[in-house]
């Protein structure tokens, strides 16, 4: 039993997610015969299915949504969406019953009477009105169509109903042992499904086609239901029928041959029904003694048809391989043992190989390749036994498209490319739920609403596409939209919130790295969260998946034209190639998947590791990237035995630049050797939590050796870093003004005597040693040829000199296209923590000292040296300006985001002002009590306790600040709310992440203070 | 035949202290295998070791048991065990003999016994010259959950 209710468990969750799929098509092309035949059929089959397995629950459901299915079958209803709706909820509803049938292996309790009860009012009351529509036109055609040679006219028809002894006539007396096997059969119904099935299969078998060309295919299907329910009722062939029923097969002149292929579907049909195998004998039977009759009614007939069985008959036995019944069900487990055992076998037969290799020409050498070809063919072979095609996983789509549609109110046309491409079942699972949640991402953010479509010009209906192809051992996932796409702006915006990059990092990046922010936790674009999607736990789940499997995604994204993500894993998980690498004498494999490129390092070659304080990185093309030593991470070597070690003159590395997510890194290892394909096994449970390793495998010299997860590593990484600034915490002070809860990195650095001093690292835009020899000096300013650009270079005091030989180390400050050098003795440090400027420094060209990292630190004001670089060196008309303000302007900020105040305070102070800030606005108007004088205000509108325009009112009413211009920043910009901020006493209104605004509004209201002043 | 076995006992040797494990637990009795050791792992994970195309943990039950480090690693010898079907590989001094006990003989463990040995130990034979202390196979190999749960 146990085993039988499986069986039908799986099947049944097959045939309904066909029918789930097919139920959505039907809507879309209602008049679709083959899909509703194929719809009604798998139903039918549960229903029998149910039936025979005593599962009253389900059986009653789904004996309804048949019900209702017959009459779309029959043309008696119209197929609407409600229709389909209600359906689609019986099948939600077998699911429910099937699934707790899965687990307890008995049909749950319940009560499914409001969806029986609405199925069937559904097929009896509303089918009446709709009927007439549907049956007009169908008696037209019929009516108006010329009679084809060899199809059966109304009149055959009516006199071959007349002829059968219908049910109704027969003698009441047969009844109870004729209705036995009748019933054993299922009963008239699944005669006529029998039959209907059987015209179906004739109808797509190219051979036999031509058996049923232009007959009318419902009096037909009629006609040999008949003889079926005669036949069977009187438990023998119905002679006296045959050749009215079969009247179509009889014209078209069946062959032998033909007639044998017709029993084939007839026998498929039969099992398909679910019919007993003694029931599907009989049936057959009966109609296998029809044979004699109806192939002699077609022989007397078949003369001027005599060539097409001919040819008939040639196709036909091509065919008949396809027909009979190729496939098996296999259990999984046994699949799986499978490719365990042929994961072993290749183990096995590597470490005979390097046997092999080592021992030098042998005997074995011939069967050894015989035998390394068999295994990877076997390899090969039983991998394909798992493969299934990837159509598997999107089966669902087009029923949460549609339900989508109906929820959203949005016209989208799913088109679905490539299901047939195959892929490892394991993979397959993985990546189900990953797709679906990207579809409905789609559905829901990427297209629009029909209004909006229209409103931008595009068609009502947006598609969005599923594709899928093989690529170089890879499967490659397309999933595009032609909706809004994603819109750069918000996701800066969204990123600065959260805090995910900084403004500077955020200018620097190009719109793919922004787009990318997406695929970060707790990052949801959609406005709204809606119950679909939008709560922000998306797109890094689904991009941990993928990437668990050892899969990549990418997007593109084209604002107002829509959003195409990639999506490639590998065909199996089982066996991976990997490159082995060796750490401290000892080897690890890493994915080759995950390897980007390889770089040797030393002292004699091109690349050579680089150190900021004990950071190691490498240049690589431009770029500076990031590296950890593996020896450090697995705890081999500490830094300084690996400082110690690079010292050594012989010394190279070898580096593997490593991609996780937009996370680029090199690994740095002792030695590279060579690829090899390795099985993955997972670690014993006990190691499970060290994330460094993915699993572990089994060399062909027979040593287990470990696999690295560059994800873990990666993740290591960053938690290492992030220890670092935990440990800093402690010595944190909070003053009123400068209330700084963030911490930011810190560039610490000598020059001219011992004195430590620092500067944000954010305002440095690169760290730089130039060869002396390159240092110039034009007209009494020194300056370095830099991106073909000349740079002038500062110091910062006399106390110190450009080094006579060798490489100066510099810092360059950047801000839009101008860029100045700043001398340094040494690059020290890099340290997170917080600036607070205890000391206000009178010197020029500090902003003060300050603690930072438990040391007195002079903190350097960039912003004057920029200044006076550039007003010595390039006067043009826009510095002139400045260089007449006889000082330094004050501002003050008030915005309850300290992020926010982190950057504008460094942006300010780089254009020349002196910045204080202040996190609320009662802390500002603390401020004024206390006397301090400002030249300009730039205040926040959303904030807590005391928003912006209430500030603006409450300055503008009394106090030394009356006249003192004011700008207002705000993330939303209307016109109203810039009325409003008029009304309250704001002289400007600027949108928040305008950077450029910004400056010029407070470039323009303190020149109208001077003026007016 | 089934009673008989529920007291058979594979005899230890652990920093001279005799222990047993029961001989149905026992899969395989190896000698000194080649181990790879597996950085960062908990330090009682002495490594993995491949046998016969299986990978197989070990566990040095010496540092499991908070016991001296061996002197000489080269007599070491490894009992395949299985836990919640995973293959584990005891390290240990040497293996002794199989014995059939009786249960007359079976004590409790004394409560004075070291809080380490405690939580691994069933109880406690009384041979005639030494005394056996059974070891609980699920017990010695749980320490990673116990840790994790922590």
């Amino acid at each position: 039993m146990d085993d039988l209710l499986n069986e039908f468990l799986t099947e049944t969750f097959e045939s309904i997610e066909v029918v789930d799929v097919e139920l959505v098509e039907l809507e879309k092309d209602p008049n679709n015969k083959s899909v509703l035949d194929n719809i009604f059929r798998l139903v039918h089959t549960i229903k029998g299915t149910c039936g025979f397995l005593g599962l009253p629950r389900l059986e009653s459901v789904a004996h309804s949504g048949e019900n209702v299915l017959g009459k779309f079958r029959d043309g008696e209803m119209e197929v609407t969406p409600e229709a389909v709706t209600l359906i689609l909820k019986a099948l939600d509803r077998i699911k429910e019953i099937l699934e707790g049938l899965e687990e307890t292996q008995e049909e749950p309790a319940g009560d499914d009477s409001e969806i029986i009860d609405q199925l069937n009012a559904m097929a009896a009351g509303e089918a009446a009105p709709a009927a007439k529509v549907e049956e007009e036109p169908v008696v037209v055609v019929e009516e108006e169509r010329p009679t084809v040679p060899g199809e059966v006219t109304l009149d055959e028809l009516e006199a071959a109903f007349l002829a059968a002894p219908g049910p109704d006539d027969e003698d009441p007396a047969d009844e109870p042992a004729a209705s036995g096997r009748m019933e054993s059969i299922g009963g008239a119904e699944t005669v006529a499904v029998i039959s209907h099935l059987f015209h179906n299969r004739i109808n797509s078998d190219a051979t036999l086609k031509a058996l049923l060309q232009g007959a009318d295919l419902r009096a037909s299907k009629k006609a040999v239901e008949d003889f079926f329910t005669a036949s069977i009722e009187a438990e023998k062939c119905a002679d006296d029928k045959v050749e009215v029923s079969f009247a179509n097969f009889i014209n078209a002149g069946i062959a032998e041959d033909q007639f044998y292929n017709t029993t084939v579907h007839l026998e498929s049909v039969l099992e398909e029904v679910g019919l007993s195998s003694i029931d599907a004998e009989f049936v057959k039977e009966l109609y296998n003694q029809s044979s004699e009759k109806m192939l002699g009614a077609a022989k007397k007939k078949a003369a001027p048809a005599e060539k097409k069985p001919e040819a008939a008959k040639k196709a036909g036995s091509a065919k008949e391989g396809s027909i009979a019944n190729q496939s098996i069900r296999v259990n999984v487990d046994v699949l799986d043992n499978l490719m365990n055992m042929v994961s072993e076998l290749v183990l096995t037969r590597n470490q005979l190989m390097q046997i092999s290799r080592r021992a030098g020409d042998n005997d074995f050498d011939i069967p050894l390749q015989r035998l390394s070809q068999c295994t990877t063919e076997l390899q090969e072979g039983v991998m394909k036994t798992r493969m299934q095609p990837i159509g598997n996983a999107w089966s669902k789509l087009p029923r949460i498209i549609r339900d989508l549609q109906m929820e959203l109110g949005k016209k989208i046309d799913l088109q679905m490319l490539g299901a047939e491409t195959e892929l490892d079942r394991q993979v397959l699972e993985l990546i189900k739920d990953p797709l679906t949640h990207m579809i409905r991402n789609s559905a829901d953010h990427g297209i629009e609403k029909v209004e909006d479509r229209i409103a931008v010009g595009k068609k009502e209906t947006g598609t969005i596409r599923l594709n899928a192809f093989h690529e170089g051992g890879q499967i490659i996932i397309e999933i595009s939209d032609d909706g809004a796409g994603l819109s750069v702006e918000k996701l800066k915006a969204k990123a600065l919130k959260n805090e995910l990059a900084t403004e500077e990092e955020i200018a620097e990046m190009s719109d793919q790295q922004i787009q990318r922010f997406i695929f970060h936790a707790g990052f949801s674009t959609a406005a709204k969260v809606t119950s679909v999607s939008g709560r922000g736990v998306g797109m890094d789940v689904v991009r941990t998946n993928i990437e668990k499997i050892g899969g990549t995604i990418e997007l593109k994204s084209t604002e107002g034209k829509g959003t195409t993500f990639f999506i490639k894993i590998p065909l199996t998980l089982a066996i991976v190639s990997a490159l082995i690498v060796e750490s401290g004498d000892e080897r690890f494999a890493i994915p080759q998947i995950s390897v980007l490129e390889l770089v040797r390092a030393s002292s004699d070659s091109m690349h050579t590791i680089e150190y900021i304080n004990s950071t190691p990185v490498l240049r690589l093309r431009d770029r500076l990237l990031p590296l950890l030593h593996l020896n450090k991470i697995l705890g081999f070597e500490t830094d300084e035995e690996i400082v110690e070690a690079q010292q050594e003159a012989s010394h190279e590395d070898f580096i593997i630049i490593t991609q996780v997510g937009d996370f680029t890194f090199g690994i740095v290892v002792d030695r590279v050797f060579d690829t090899e394909e390795i099985v993955v096994k997972p670690v014993a449970p006990i190691l499970r939590d060290l994330t460094v390793f993915s699993g572990n495998t089994i060399l062909g010299d027979g040593t287990v050796i470990m696999i690295l997860d560059p994800n873990g590593i990666a993740t290591e990484a960053n938690e290492a870093m992030s220890d670092i600034a935990d440990q800093r915490g402690d010595d944190e002070e909070e003053s009123l003004v400068s209330n700084f809860d963030d911490k930011e990195a810190i560039l610490l650095f000598r020059a001219g005597g011992d004195t430590k001093r620092a500067v944000p690292l954010s305002l440095v835009s690169r760290l730089e040693e130039v060869d002396v020899s390159r240092i110039e000096i034009s007209e009494g300013t020194k300056m370095v040829q830099y991106r073909g650009k000349l740079m002038p270079l500062v110091m910062i005091n006399d106390q110190y000199e450009i080094r006579s030989e060798g490489r100066q180390p510099m810092l360059v400050f950047t801000d839009d296209e101008k860029s100045m050098g700043v001398i340094v003795d040494e690059i020290s440090d890099i340290k997170e923590d917080t600036i607070n400027v205890e000391l206000e420094s009178k010197a020029i060209g500090q902003l003060g000292t300050a603690i930072i990292d438990g040391e007195a630190t002079e903190v350097i004001d960039i912003a004057y040296y920029f200044e006076k670089t550039f007003n010595n060196w390039q006067l043009g008309a826009e510095t002139a300006e400045v260089e007449s303000k006889p000082k330094r302007k004050n501002i003050l900020i008030v915005d309850d985001s300290t992020f926010f105040l982190n950057l504008l305070k460094p942006l300010l102070a780089t254009a020349g002002y002196n910045v204080t800030i202040a996190s609320t606005a009662n802390e500002a108007l603390e401020l004024r009590e206390k006397g301090y004088e400002f030249d300009l205000i730039v205040s926040d509108i959303d904030m807590p306790e005391m928003d912006g325009y209430a500030f603006a009112e409450e300055v503008r009413e009394a106090g030394e600040w009356q006249e003192t211009p004011m700008v207002a920043l705000s993330a939303h910009s209307s016109e109203k709310r810039f009325a409003r901020g008029r009304e309250a006493g704001f002289d400007n209104y600027v949108e928040k992440l305008d950077r450029d605004t910004l400056l010029k509004a407070i470039e323009e209201q303190i020149a109208d203070q001077e003026t007016a002043a | 035949m089934e009673e008989l076995n529920k007291y058979d006992y594979v005899t230890i040797w652990l920093d001279g202290q005799m222990c047993g494990i029961p001989v149905l637990e026992v899969h395989d009795v190896l000698s000194k295998q080649a181990i790879t050791e597996i950085p960062l792992s908990p330090a009682a994970v002495a490594g993995v070791l491949n046998l016969r195309g299986q990978i197989v943990t070990a566990i040095d039950l010496r540092k499991r048991l908070n016991l001296e480090d061996r002197e000489d690693n080269s007599e070491e010898m490894n009992i395949v065990v299985e836990y919640q079907n995973e293959p584990y590989s005891l390290i240990i001094d040497r293996v002794g003999d199989v014995l059939s006990l009786s249960e007359e003989s079976f004590e409790k463990n004394p409560v004075t016994l070291e809080a380490c040995w405690q939580n691994v130990s069933t109880g406690i034979f009384r041979l005639d010259e030494d005394l056996l202390v059974i070891l609980d196979i699920e017990k010695l190999l749980s320490f990673g959950e116990a840790k994790a749960a922590a």
